[in-house]
């Protein structure tokens, strides 16, 4: 067992099961993998990015609370809003994140692998290199043993072990485990916890983006294939197509 | 024995009806089918040796009032209550569960509200910002052949006309519905679906139990299993919207359509259309009948332009239930009725970004039960409340919720319970409706769509609705049950669908894919059935498994047996959209639609 607090993000990102329409979409929540053995042993702390406080935005405290009812201890809210949301990137969250370690005196940092909305498996290892601290990234399995964490990551060529010192980032693989539900009984106990409200000027953080967003699109309709007898033919039409 | 013709036979839908039906029944009573139904309903967990040792109890809360459903019935009721609540400085805890991950997303309809229900909740209505943005400005009926198109003159008095009305994305509605009653301090619930009705001793209903979870496909408790939680209220209102599966098991409780006709519905099947913005009329509703539907096929379509910044225009196809062609695909209907040159014009440029379906009612006023039972008590599109003509019910269902909250306030605040059962009976309720606006207007419109299936066929409602005066006298019959109005398969001719182009119409898997439904998949299916071989020897054998073509979304699946003689239903849960048509239609009435796990389901966005 390990004494000492844990922090979990949480990140409310568009269903996996909807169409992506440039001009309308639908969120439903997107759940962290909390590994429960920690758990039972540490406070836990959620913190969920990506908010906008407008009257009647409950959207960002409905995710919050469902991680709640998920077995968190308390839920922390840093509100976002104007053109810093919009520019909310990998590196900005995770200078929140790493500010927020080293203010909760965190033994652990546990995150997502990879979001599905922007695929950039990035805000793990920036955190991780902001607070100068061992990661163990795509977790399928993390371990205690004394004041270090075995972590078995899910890569390429197979599984890799690792043993990392703590305090340490962890992001977390969809092979970690499954994800216990939010039962009833448990949203209503999340209702009457308390969500710290702070805003990242609370934290000292600057948001500046370092990234401009040039354009957004759909990618481009799948074309039929063209079929060719020969090898020559195909390199033929990969010159012609100015493929090579 | 085996017939060598045997495979094309199963394949082919080209070969006469009687040669595939003749076929099948000679190989499909030998074959016994694997388990297709696992779930608890029809095969109890006591008796289930996987389920020794399971903890089984519930966790237990109490409300004043609990509301299943968070459609507009269900919200107007909570929001009313509240709403009297604060007035009256009484403390009221009323509850919300909703089945849908979230407020709206279940919420499919056309819709031209007529907005009297939400100014009356709301007289500051738009300071409020309800989503109330496209008032109609043009109100088009046409009669349609396969290339023509007869326009119908909307007289002032018509049950049809709108003006007044406005063009709304209900979900819209719906969700800004659920935010005015969390401020009012209702607590609301999504994704948590409402599976079991609890009884008191006495035999009044006690309150709702939700759904458990972590059961896998096979009936089996998983890691993850949790029992659901039972709520407990002095009353429970339950609006379910149409065909409700808690509803069908209350009415044979309490027997509350002993007195009715039975219900009659529709399905209705709508997409939503981002078109060039030339085409573009803000405000104008279009509706049709006639093509591609016969003289004998209950139904029609709408299209209707919102006013909501974008050019979006919300269409869809309405056929009745109690069609007997058990060939006909409502779906197919739909996507080649786009075709027509009247629809087609405003649709070609654009492209379509939202589809779903819903079943709705059409047997009006003979139709509804009676309303109040001890603890309890039906509201909105449950019961059925839906003006057919007008083809409005969203204006009556908000009505009949804020009734019942009135009905229902003064008794569950009261300092002492004069009830004779624990769960209070609120008989007040149908008493206010049947003097309300509500009562009157589905009884002036209550022969119109019965006089559909006299010798005039679709051409009467015509008559009716161009003269609502002529109509008059006792309330006319339906003719019964639309799951016993399918005639065998041989007695009728398939009917031949053009494919789609991809561009006006489309194929069912991607429609489906366009509605964002979605199931946890390890779970046992929803569409549960009551004995697993009826399907092939019954619904293909003498229907030729009308399933595979009512169902909108493409859950229901004949496929041939591994062994290759035969053939199996296949049940793709995970693709329904709980639009309940199968529950109505199935002529054997052997499919029983319960809850899944709450969450899943589609995710409509304003639809």
């Amino acid at each position: 067992t390990m004494s000492g607090r844990v922090i979990v993000g949480v990140k409310r990102v568009i269903d996996y099961a909807v169409k992506v329409i440039l001009f309308c979409c639908c969120n439903r929540p997107i759940y962290v993998l909390i590994f429960y053995p920690v758990v039972t042993h540490l406070t836990l702390c959620l913190l969920a990015n990506v908010s906008q406080l407008t009257p009647g935005d409950c959207c960002t405290r409905e995710t919050i609370r469902t991680a709640l009812a998920m077995g968190a201890d308390r839920g922390i809210h840093v509100e976002v809003t104007g053109k810093d949301y919009e520019t909310l990137g990998p590196l900005q969250i995770s200078k929140i994140l790493a500010a927020l370690a080293k203010k909760e005196d965190a033994q652990l940092v546990i995150l997502g692998k990879q979001a599905i909305d922007d695929d950039c498996n990035q805000t793990g290892q920036m955190t991780a290199a902001l607070l100068d601290w061992p990661q163990g990234t795509f977790a399928s399995e993390v371990t205690l043993e004394g004041d270090k964490i075995k972590v078995v990551r899910e890569i390429d060529g197979g599984l890799e072990t690792i043993k990392i010192n703590t305090p340490a980032v962890v992001t977390a693989d969809l092979r970690l485990n499954t994800p216990r539900y939010a039962t009833l009984p448990n949203i209503m106990k999340a209702k009457k916890k308390k969500i710290a409200s702070m805003k990242p000027a609370d934290l000292g953080v600057d948001l500046t983006s370092r990234l401009e967003v040039l354009s957004v699109e759909e990618p481009p309709q799948r074309q039929a294939g063209v079929k060719v007898e020969t090898v020559a033919d195909l390199v033929a039409k990969l010159k012609e197509l100015g493929r090579i | 024995s085996r017939v060598p013709l045997m495979k094309t036979t199963c394949w082919a839908e080209h070969i006469t009806p009687q040669l595939y039906t003749a076929l099948h029944r000679r190989t499909c009573s030998s074959v016994s089918t694997s388990r297709i139904t696992t779930h608890y309903t029809i095969h109890p967990r006591d008796k289930d040796p996987r389920w020794e040792g399971v903890e089984m109890d519930r966790f237990v809360d109490e409300a004043d009032v609990v509301i299943v459903g968070g459609g507009p019935a269900g919200l107007s009721a909570a929001i009313r209550l509240k709403q009297l609540a604060n007035k009256h400085e009484k403390e009221l805890r009323v509850c919300l569960v909703e089945k849908a991950s979230q407020i709206g997303a279940h919420t499919l309809s056309g819709a031209c509200l007529e907005p009297t229900a939400v100014f009356e909740l709301f007289p500051d209505w738009k300071e409020r910002g309800a989503p109330l943005n496209t008032s109609v400005t043009e109100d088009v009926f046409s009669i349609l052949t396969e290339t023509r198109r007869i326009p119908v003159p909307m007289l002032p008095g018509l049950p049809m006309r709108n003006h007044g009305n406005y063009i709304v994305k209900l979900g819209n509605v719906v969700r800004w519905l659920g935010e005015q009653a969390e401020e009012l301090g209702v607590e609301l619930y999504p994704g948590y679906a409402a599976a079991e009705v609890l009884f008191h001793d006495d035999g009044s209903v006690k309150g709702i139990a939700t759904n458990d979870v972590g059961i896998a496909k096979d009936g089996s408790p998983k890691d993850v299993f949790e029992r659901g939680m039972e709520l407990h209220a002095k009353i429970t209102l339950f609006g379910e919207g149409c065909h409700g599966h808690l509803a069908k098991q209350l009415y044979k409780h309490f027997n509350l359509r002993e007195n009715c006709e039975p219900q009659t519905y529709a399905i209705g099947l709508k997409e939503l259309w981002m078109i060039d913005e030339k085409k573009w009329r803000p405000g104008r509703v279009e509706h049709s009948v006639g093509w591609p539907l016969n003289r004998n096929t209950y139904g029609g379509s709408f299209l209707y332009h919102l006013n909501e910044g974008e050019p979006l225009v919300a269409l869809g196809f309405v056929v009745g239930l109690d069609y007997t062609n058990p060939y006909l695909n409502p779906f197919r209907e739909f996507q080649r009725w786009k075709h027509h040159p009247f629809v087609a014009r405003t649709l070609e440029g654009g492209h379509r970004i939202g589809y779903g379906a819903r079943a709705l009612n059409e047997g009006g006023f003979q139709s509804i039960p009676k309303l109040t039972f001890p603890g309890g008590l039906l509201i909105g599109c449950s019961p059925g409340f839906m003006n057919v003509p007008k083809i409005k019910g969203t204006h009556t269902a908000m009505k009949s919720g804020m009734l019942a909250a009135e009905a229902v306030f003064p008794k569950v605040t009261a300092e002492s319970v004069d009830s004779e059962t624990a769960g209070l009976h609120v008989p007040e309720y149908a008493e206010a409706l049947k003097n309300s606006w509500v009562w009157k207007e589905l009884y002036a419109v209550r022969n119109i769509r019965p006089s559909f299936h006299n010798y005039f066929g679709m051409r009467s409602p015509y008559l009716s609705r161009e003269h609502p005066h002529f109509v008059t006298g006792c309330a006319r019959s339906v003719s019964g049950l639309d799951a016993d109005q399918l005639k065998p398969a041989k007695d009728c001719t398939p009917i031949e669908y053009p494919k789609p182009d991809g561009k006006i119409s489309f194929d069912l898997l991607s429609s489906v894919a366009l509605s964002g439904t979605n199931h946890e998949g390890d779970q046992p299916p929803h569409l549960t059935l009551k004995n697993d071989d009826v399907p092939v020897s019954r619904n293909l054998a003498i229907y030729d498994g009308p399933e595979q073509r009512f169902c909108p979304a493409g859950v229901y699946e004949y496929v041939p047996l591994e062994t290759g003689d035969g053939m199996r239903l296949q049940i793709n849960a995970q693709n329904c959209v709980h639009c309940k048509t199968c529950d109505i239609k199935d002529p054997s009435q052997n499919i029983n639609w319960v809850v899944p796990e709450g969450g899943g389901g589609p995710a409509y966005n304003g639809l």
